[in-house]
């Protein structure tokens, strides 16, 4: 029975869904996978344990945790909530799209800025709701969850799509060991530099969201004013 | 082991240092749990930290069903739930202000140079032979030293601050900083039992032969689609890359590199329009009091698509 081999990727969605512990049901799904392909238990443990040391290169990221644990010891993140703070005469859109610069070459240079709870809303959501209020006066609920909705999005955007243009990005790293232990010899430079189109597209794409997401306001608000008349 | 030894490359030697000193970053945080009184679920949180150094010393010069054995001890403390963060030296929020005050942006010049010193010293790894012991990854951890030299010089701290603050990230990163290994290791188990072949089975019935436009759709969206489910775009990554992108797009000729880097990210576009990636999704949505728990989800989804159509077309351009 060829289809009971997809056992392990059937685990690998269960378990990922019904959220149990991530590294239990990669294992799991591993050893299941190796028995119903007619492995026995020492083969299984011999197969993990050498694609394990093999595959130690994904982990290399940890090299770079004392440097940069040392640099948010001396204002790293604070420097950066400084910048933001300093954009002058902005509008809703322009806040969240500068924020997404930030968070792009953050991510790239492996800078980690501590997301939604540390960025987004003490900053990047009072600046852009400060911009709404300046420029529209009163906003409705709508229009302000537009703004936290987008403002949320920067974080992500930022975040996801330029993260591997760092070498030692754990993404890259998975990328470069899952292809070497399948006999691809690539490397985390050349990985990083192929990262770069998307990082690069995905801003280009926030920016014209932002642009969209300001006229969007300027409607919402000319409705809203409509309305109450 | 005197067989591992003569096979060894002064590249490979270096890798083993750097590894060396991973697992000793690993025993430090297990030693932090030690020490700390009030650390919960100890004994479990120090045995999976120690156990952890141990296969990133000696692991490559053991035979290999030894590392397999703890990898299942792994699973098992952390499906119990016993790997926990002990107490960290974290920086005092009013002391941080004052170094950001005193140091000023001048502070970004060390992770500017992690950043830029890991590709000098891999292209000139690759172009310079007597320095190429400098491999990619190698050039990580070469790096990491000269950026950790640069602030602690510009900074003046004492050396002591790069072991807290090291083990302090490492610790907040926890047991999950395995996964990507675990899931390269499942990709090749997944390779020697022929999932990867069963997969593409039955794949093949949609992807016309020599259609590499459709390919490329096939993977990304398949990529896009499985994190969707997981909600983990590393997880979709070791699955859909060794049953749809090495047979029908590598094996056609498709650049790997390409193929790669695109890959991880167009599942990526599957994180920004799932719930199941609660981290990114739902919990920011409760901490930013929106109106419905799927506002960020909505408000990302023309992005997510917009891209995804962008990886498809970048795939079909440059990989081939």
């Amino acid at each position: 029975m060829e289809i009971l081999k997809l056992i392990g990727v059937v685990i690998v969605i269960v378990g990922f869904v019904l959220k149990f512990d991530t590294i239990a049901t990669v294992v799991l799904a591993g050893v299941a996978t190796g028995l119903v392909a007619g492995m026995s238990v020492n083969d299984i443990l011999t197969t993990l344990g050498t694609s394990f040391i093999s595959n130690r290169t994904a982990t290399l990221f940890v090299l770079t945790l004392p440097a940069i644990g040392v640099c948010e010891r001396y204002g790293l993140k604070e420097k950066a909530i400084d910048f933001i703070r300093s954009i002058k005469n902005a509008t809703a859109g322009r806040v969240i799209m500068v924020y997404q610069a930030i968070r792009t070459l953050a991510a790239a240079f492996s800078v980690r800025l501590g997301g939604h709870p540390q960025f987004v809303r003490p900053v990047v959501l009072p600046m852009a709701e400060g911009a709404a209020a300046v420029k529209y006066g009163k906003y409705d609920d709508e229009m302000d969850d537009t703004i936290k909705g987008a403002s949320a999005a920067s974080e992500n955007y930022g975040n996801f799509y330029a993260q591997n243009c760092f070498m030692g990005a754990s993404g890259t790293l998975l990328i470069v060991s899952t292809l070497v232990e399948q006999g691809y010899q690539v490397t985390a430079l050349q990985i990083a530099t192929w990262s770069i189109p998307v990082a690069v597209i995905s801003f280009a794409v926030g920016v014209v969201r932002c642009i969209i997401i300001d006229k969007k306001l300027d409607k919402m608000a000319t409705n809203m004013k409509g309305a109450t008349k | 082991m005197a067989e591992i030894i003569a096979k060894m490359t002064p590249a490979t030697w270096v890798a083993e240092v750097f590894y060396f000193i991973i697992g000793i970053i690993f025993a430090l945080v297990g030693l932090k749990a030690l020490k700390d009184p009030n650390a919960k679920k100890k004994t479990t949180t120090i045995v999976f930290w120690f156990l952890l150094a141990f296969t990133f010393c000696f692991g490559f010069w053991l035979p290999k069903n030894i590392t397999g054995a703890i990898i299942i001890i792994f699973a098992v403390l952390t499906a119990i739930n016993g790997v926990v963060p002990s107490a960290s030296n974290n920086p005092e929020p009013a002391e941080v202000r004052k170094q950001a005050d005193k140091f000023g942006y001048k502070i970004f010049i060390p992770a500017l140079v992690l950043a830029l010193a890991a590709v000098l010293c891999a292209t000139l790894g690759s172009l310079v032979p007597a320095l190429n012991f400098m491999t990619s990854n190698n050039a990580i951890g070469i790096a990491s030293v000269i950026a950790l030299i640069c602030v602690l010089a510009m900074t003046k701290a004492p050396f002591k601050y790069a072991v807290d603050d090291g083990t302090r990230l490492m610790d907040s990163v926890g047991s999950t900083g395995i996964l990507p290994q675990l899931l390269s290791a499942l990709g090749a188990l997944f390779t020697a039992a022929g999932v990867g072949t069963v997969i593409a089975a039955g794949v093949s019935a949609i992807i016309p032969a020599g259609s590499h436009l459709i390919a490329c759709a096939v993977y990304c969206i398949g990529m896009a689609l499985f994190t969707i489910i997981m909600g983990n775009g590393f997880a979709a990554f070791s699955v859909i890359t060794v049953g749809i992108g090495i047979p029908f797009l590598i094996m056609q000729g498709a650049n790997p590199v390409v193929v790669g880097a695109l890959g991880l990210t167009a599942g990526y576009c599957g994180t920004l329009l799932t719930p199941m990636a609660a981290n990114f999704n739902i919990v920011p949505a409760a901490l930013l009091e929106t109106k419905s728990k799927y506002t960020i989800i909505k408000s990302q989804a023309p992005v997510a698509l917009v891209m995804l159509a962008v990886h498809i077309a970048l795939m079909y351009f440059f990989a081939f």
